[in-house]
């Protein structure tokens, strides 16, 4: 019993620890933000990376989450015949909801643990440690334009994710069902508010985009330099993400469509 | 008061000591590392750290470098108190001293060329065609400049460790960390990387500190050797009065002895009891 506790107390003591170490670090990558901007170069490499790299899982699962949408929207709207209605409620979902949760989930899955591995890899071969003896800052050089690419190619994926939907949706639409391809647009650019609806979703991939670039570069940082810490990193960056961007999503609609 | 007076031993070392460590303790966990320990490390010199595995000989290297922070004592480098220098001058002060990491730690998404062009590339702003050739004379000084184009993961564990010498000399420093230079090398590039750090010591007036377990390389080329065990030092001298040593355990150390101050067997209940258990869960 007294073990037990004594294990449960280690454990929470543990995760607060290392919740301190997890915000530490994120403030000195803020700051090391300020360095990135001077060495275009450094960022244009990881925004290849994580950005340009996750293309084709993301353009692909959005065309399937798209058509999949479209198909099943389609059986509920046409029960009250309201399938003229499909284009909007595609959009709404994919621009509000689907776009930026699922690319984040496939971000994290693709770019998140990505990074996580190198990085750790970098501390297990010392490569960070032998940085900081040529008086160079690991933060700066290689976390902060890390950081900085996963945020600006969070949004950008989410809107391509949300973009090739719509269109997946359209083909499986008008193409597969006869609904009217002037409805499905026509409706689309009447109801999709561009404050409401585009801009919230900026706003949630962005925070995605935070979230989850942050929990993997400090999962990498901090992890063991073992074969086996770097794995279990890893795993951690992947499910820690996906807790994340899950509950955020929630708090997050729930604050900004709320209203309606 | 007296805290912010100098004591005389603590300040006033050897004129010529480059490096000065003073009544340094260390301990990991409830490890002791280092206990109570002084060293120096004479200017132009090539002295020797040697004891067994585990005795924190990295770790000292480390503490140097202002990577770990001492839990008592003061390490001075030229002059500066090390672990008082605020963040920035910290990193100034490393771009002084060059480190040799026993795995290399060259940066695995460069080729070899920029590995070398790195730290210049970090730290001055100098026209790439002066880097350039820069680089290739510290290629050249380690003899691979046919092997600029190589990847890290193409070059032998020896050829890393000469690159790294090659990186880690870009910014001539004033001083040579190696941590365990020798460890894992064919007996070719044993005798390569020992010349190197012999010739290049010299030829740039540097100050090298080796940090090894590798009894006759090192002794080879150590103007001076330091022994620690169990966080203090057990003995020190130039190379051949540590050969010389009177002490049992430096013997045993020196000549590689399975049995003798240091036990074949590491500290066990009794032998016979142990067999005995073997059944019962314990």
């Amino acid at each position: 019993m007294i073990e037990q506790l004594q294990l449960l107390g280690n454990q929470t003591r543990g995760s607060f620890a290392k919740l301190g170490r997890g915000t530490l670090f994120l403030l000195q990558t803020l700051t090391g933000i300020g360095s990135v901007i001077p060495r275009p170069r450094l960022l244009l490499n990881q925004l290849y990376s994580v950005g340009v790299l996750s293309f084709l899982i993301i353009t692909i699962s959005g065309l399937f989450v798209g058509m999949v949408l479209s198909l099943q929207g389609y059986y509920t709207l046409s029960d009250f015949g309201a399938e003229a209605s499909l284009g909007l409620m595609v959009a709404t979902s994919l621009v509000r909801e689907l776009g930026p949760v699922v690319s984040a989930l496939l971000f994290a899955g693709r770019a998140g643990s990505a990074l996580t591995a190198e990085i750790g890899l970098m501390k297990a071969t010392e490569q960070l440690s032998g940085m900081e003896m040529m008086a160079v800052d690991p933060i700066q050089r290689i976390i902060a334009p890390r950081f900085l690419a996963g945020l600006i190619a969070m949004p950008l994926l989410a809107g391509l994710f949300s973009a090739i939907g719509i269109l997946g949706g359209q083909l499986v639409g008008s193409g597969l069902l006869g609904v009217d391809d002037g409805a499905y647009w026509a409706q689309m650019q009447a109801k999709i508010d561009f404050q409401g609806d585009i801009v919230n979703g900026i706003i949630k991939s962005l925070t995605f985009g935070f979230v989850t670039t942050w929990i993997a570069l400090f999962e990498g940082y901090d992890a063991t330099p073992t074969a086996e810490g770097v794995s279990r990193a890893t795993t951690r960056t992947v499910v820690n993400s996906a807790f994340s961007v899950l509950g955020l999503d929630f708090i997050l609609t729930a604050l900004m469509f709320g209203d309606d | 008061m007296d805290y912010f007076l100098p004591r005389m031993d603590t300040f006033v070392s050897n004129q010529n000591s480059l490096v000065s460590v003073r009544d340094l303790s260390f301990s990991r966990g409830t490890k002791i590392i280092f206990d109570n320990v002084s060293l120096d490390f004479e200017r132009g010199k090539i002295t020797a750290i040697m004891g067994p595995s585990g005795t924190g000989k990295t770790t000292l290297l480390k503490l140097i470098g202002g990577q770990l922070h001492p839990a008592q004592g003061t390490i001075l480098v030229d002059g500066e108190n090390v672990h008082q220098l605020p963040r920035k001058q910290l990193f100034q002060f490393r771009k002084r001293i060059g480190m040799l990491f026993q795995s290399g730690a060259l940066l695995t998404d460069m080729n070899v060329y920029d590995n070398v062009a790195f730290p210049l590339r970090e730290h001055t702003h100098l026209p790439e065609s002066m880097i350039r050739s820069l680089v290739l004379m510290k290629l050249q000084a380690v003899g691979l400049r046919g092997a600029k184009d190589f990847m890290p993961n193409e070059l032998s564990g020896g050829m890393a460790r000469r690159v790294a010498l090659a990186r880690a000399i870009a910014l001539d420093p004033m001083m040579i960390l190696y941590d365990e230079p020798f460890t894992g090398q064919d007996p070719i590039s044993m005798g390569v990387l020992v010349h190197l750090i012999k010739s290049l010591n010299s030829a740039l007036g540097l100050t090298s500190i080796i940090v090894s377990h590798d009894v006759h390389e090192t002794s080879a080329i150590a103007d001076y050797i330091y022994v620690l065990a169990d966080g203090k030092i057990i003995g020190q001298g130039t190379p051949d009065a540590i050969r010389q040593s009177s002490s049992a355990w430096i013997q045993q150390f020196m000549t590689g002895t399975a049995d003798g101050p240091v036990h074949f067997h590491y500290p066990a209940k009794d032998y016979l009891d142990d067999l005995l258990l073997s059944g019962k869960r314990y």
